[in-house]
C-alpha cells in the first residue's frame, strides 16, 4: 500500500464502533445457537449440560463469546501492522482447525497416507501443471502474434481457437481429448491427454493476456524499430517481446496458480495426481472427508509457495524497470 | 547511387527524394492533396504550418511508416509500394528520429546504437561498437554509452536517438517535431546537434517550427496546410516576404512570442 501520513483516530477505539461490534457479533453468536458446540462445552460449569441449557445457555454462550471476540479485536488494534497481520493469521488459522477438529478425523489415517499423497499426487500435479504451462505459454505467444498480424488466415485460426478453448468448460475438453481423440484412432494416454487439454485451454487463456502485453508497449516503438528496417521477426524478438514479457510475468503466475488447482479435473480421466489419489484412497476405507482435506491442504500449501515465489520475480522485474 | 539520378542545372545534388502527385486519406478524410516535392542531395529542407496540416504523414510517407494511395514517391531511385523487399531497403537508407525519441528503453544506449548495424548489417560487435562510439562522441554524450535511455535528460535522449540513426550510415535523415517534447532549456542542445550534422552535407528534411534553426540551415521553407503545400521558398524570403496570407497568418501566429 502506498503510504499515508494522515493518522486518523483507531476506528477499533471508538466506544461506539466497540459497542456496535460488541451488539452484532452478540447477536450473531445467539443466532447461529453455538449451545451444543464445542463452545457450550467449554461452558458446561456455568450453564450445565448444554442439550438441558436452553435458553439461558444460548444467550450464555453467545455473551461470552461476544465478549472474547470484541476484547479480541480492541486488543489488535493496539498493535503495530506487522503483529497484527501474524496474529490475525494465526487466529484464523486456529479457527480453522478447530473447525476440522470438530469432525473428528482421524489422524492416523491421514497420517499413514500423506506420504503417498505427497511422493506420487504432489509431484504428478506439479509436473503435470508445468509441462502444461510451458506449452501454454508457447500456444500463447504465438496465438497473441497471430491474433495482432494482419494475415486475415493466422487471425481466423488464433480467433477461432482461443475462442473455442475459452467457451467450453475444461472438463469437457479433457473428455473430449481423451475419449474423442481415440475415436479418430489415435489411442491416447491418460497424462498426454490431461495435459494437452490444459494446455490448450490456458494457452487460449494467455493468449489475451500476451496479446494485451504486447499492445501495451507504444507504437513507437514499433515504428523506431522498423523505420530502422528491422524486419517483423526481428522487432518483435529483439524490441517488443523483451519490453512485453514484463507485463506479461505477474498475470502468467496468476495462470499457473489457477492451473495447479484446475489440474484436479484431468482426475476424472485417472491420471494419479492429488484429487484422483485423495477420491480413490478415501473411498477405500471410508475416509473421504479426511482425504479430501489433506488433498485441499495440499493445494493450498503448494499455492502459497508459488504465491512466495511470484511474489520475488515480480520484485526482480520491478527493480530492473526502476533502474 | 540511383540509375536515374540527374545532375541538377543550377549545381545542386541529383534528386533524391521525389513525391509526384501524392495523395492520401485517412478513410473519407484527405490528409494529402497532389503533393509534389523534391529533395536533392545535400539539401535540407524545413517544413511548418498548422497542427493537423498533415506535415508527419508527410513525412512518415517517405519511409512507409504511412503508405500513400496517389501518385509515386522515389527515394533515392527506389519506388516505394506494397513491396516489402523495396521498403526494407529505403528504411535502412533512410534515418528518422521522432518526437517522442522512441529509443528501446531495455537497451542501454551504445546498445541502442549497435542494435542496427549489429542486427541488420551483420556487422561485427567490435566494429559497430566503434561506430556507435564515433557518433555518440559526435552528439557529445560518450559518456553516457552504457547508461539506459530512462537515466538521461530529455534532450540526451534524443541527441542518442540521432547517434542511433546516423549509425545506421543514412544518405536521408527524416526529424519529426525534434525539439517539441523537450523542455526549453534542452532544445537548443538537439538544434545545436542538428546543425552540425547539416553541416557534414547530410541530407535532411525537418519537420519544425523552431524559425531560428529553419534561417540559419535550411535551403528551403514548405508551409503546409490542409494537406497541401502551400508555400516553398527559400528562408530569407520565405519569413520576409511570404506570398499567400495563409503563411502570413500563419507566421504572425509563431512569430509572436
Ligand atoms: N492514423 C490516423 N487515422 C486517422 N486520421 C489520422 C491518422 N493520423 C493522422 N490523422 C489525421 O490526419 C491529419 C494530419 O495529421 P498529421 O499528424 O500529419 O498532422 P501534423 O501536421 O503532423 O500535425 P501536428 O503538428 O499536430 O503533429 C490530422 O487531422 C489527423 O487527425
Ligand atoms: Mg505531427
Amino acid at each position: 500500500m502506498y503510504a499515508d501520513t494522515v493518522v486518523e483516530d483507531k476506528l477499533v477505539h471508538k466506544p461506539k464502533f466497540i459497542a456496535l461490534l460488541f451488539v452484532l457479533s452478540f447477536v450473531a453468536f445467539v443466532f447461529f445457537n453455538l449451545t451444543d458446540t464445542i463452545f457450550g462445552h467449554f461452558l458446561m460449569p456455568v450453564i450445565g449440560d448444554p442439550a438441558t441449557a436452553g435458553i439461558f445457555g444460548r444467550f450464555a454462550v453467545a455473551f461470552v463469546l461476544a465478549v472474547i471476540f470484541t476484547a479480541n479485536i480492541v486488543a489488535i488494534g493496539f498493535l503495530p501492522t506487522r503483529y497484527q497481520v501474524i496474529i490475525v493469521w494465526i487466529e484464523l488459522i486456529a479457527l480453522f482447525l478447530l473447525f476440522f477438529y470438530t469432525f473428528d478425523l482421524s489422524m492416523e489415517f491421514i497420517q499413514r497416507k500423506v506420504w503417498f499423497m505427497i511422493s506420487q499426487g504432489v509431484f504428478t500435479t506439479l509436473y503435470v501443471s508445468a509441462i502444461s504451462i510451458a506449452i501454454a505459454f508457447v500456444l500463447a505467444m504465438v496465438g497473441a502474434v497471430a491474433k495482432l498480424s494482419n494475415n486475415g488466415f493466422a487471425f481466423a485460426i488464433a480467433s477461432f481457437y482461443t475462442s473455442f478453448f475459452r467457451g467450453l468448460p475444461l472438463l469437457m475438453q479433457v473428455y473430449l481429448i481423451y475419449l474423442g481423440l481415440p475415436q479418430l484412432g489415435w489411442v491416447i494416454d491418460a497424462v498426454p491427454a490431461g495435459v494437452t487439454a490444459l494446455s490448450l485451454c490456458y494457452g487460449a487463456y494467455m493468449t489475451e493476456i500476451f496479446r494485451a502485453g504486447i499492445e501495451s508497449i507504444p507504437r513507437g516503438q514499433w515504428e523506431a524499430s522498423r523505420s530502422m528496417g528491422f524486419k517483423f521477426g526481428l522487432t518483435m524478438r529483439r524490441i517488443i517481446l523483451p519490453q512485453a514479457v514484463p507485463v506479461i510475468i505477474p498475470p502468467t503466475g496468476n495462470q499457473f496458480i489457477a492451473m495447479l488447482k484446475d489440474s484436479s479435473l484431468v482426475s476424472v480421466i485417472g491420471v494419479w495426481e492429488i484429487m484422483f489419489l485423495a477420491r480413490t484412497l478415501g473411498t477405500k476405507e471410508f475416509k473421504h472427508l479426511e482425504m479430501l482435506i489433506t488433498a485441499s491442504m495440499l493445494y493450498w500449501m503448494l499455492t502459497m509457495v508459488l504465491e512466495a515465489v511470484q511474489s520475488r520475480i515480480e520484485r526482480r522485474y520491478r527493480q530492473k524497470a526502476e533502474r | 547511387m540511383s540509375e536515374n539520378a540527374v545532375e541538377a542545372q543550377d549545381g545542386r545534388g541529383d534528386v533524391i527524394v521525389s513525391m509526384q502527385g501524392v495523395s492520401k486519406w485517412f478513410g473519407e478524410f484527405q490528409v494529402l492533396k497532389d503533393i509534389n516535392l523534391e529533395l536533392h542531395r545535400g539539401e535540407k529542407i524545413v517544413i511548418c504550418g498548422p497542427s493537423g496540416s498533415g506535415k508527419s504523414t508527410l513525412i512518415r510517407c517517405l519511409n512507409r511508416l504511412e503508405a500513400h494511395q496517389q501518385g509515386t514517391v522515389m527515394v533515392d531511385g527506389i519506388e516505394l509500394h506494397d513491396h516489402m523487399s523495396n521498403v526494407e531497403m529505403v528504411r535502412r537508407e533512410v534515418g528518422m528520429v521522432f518526437q517522442s525519441f522512441n529509443l528501446f528503453p531495455h537497451l542501454t544506449v551504445m546498445e541502442n546504437c549497435t542494435s542496427g548495424p549489429l542486427w541488420v548489417h551483420k556487422m561485427p560487435k567490435a566494429e559497430a561498437e566503434e561506430i556507435a562510439m564515433k557518433f555518440l562522441e559526435r552528439v557529445k554524450i560518450p559518456e553516457q554509452a552504457h547508461k539506459y535511455p530512462m537515466q538521461l535528460s530529455g534532450g540526451q535522449q534524443q541527441r542518442v536517438a540521432i547517434a542511433r540513426s546516423l549509425c545506421m550510415n543514412p544518405k536521408i535523415m527524416l526529424f519529426d517535431e525534434p525539439t517539441s517534447a523537450l523542455d526549453p532549456e534542452m532544445v537548443s542542445e538537439v538544434l545545436d546537434t542538428m546543425t552540425d550534422l547539416a553541416n557534414t552535407g547530410m541530407t535532411m528534411m525537418c519537420v519544425t517550427h523552431e524559425m531560428g534553426f529553419a534561417r540559419a540551415v535550411a535551403d528551403q521553407v514548405v508551409f503546409m496546410d490542409e494537406g497541401e503545400i502551400v508555400e516553398r521558398n527559400e528562408p530569407n524570403a520565405f519569413f520576409t516576404a511570404p506570398k499567400s496570407t495563409r503563411t502570413k497568418t500563419f507566421l504572425s501566429q509563431i512569430l509572436q512570442h
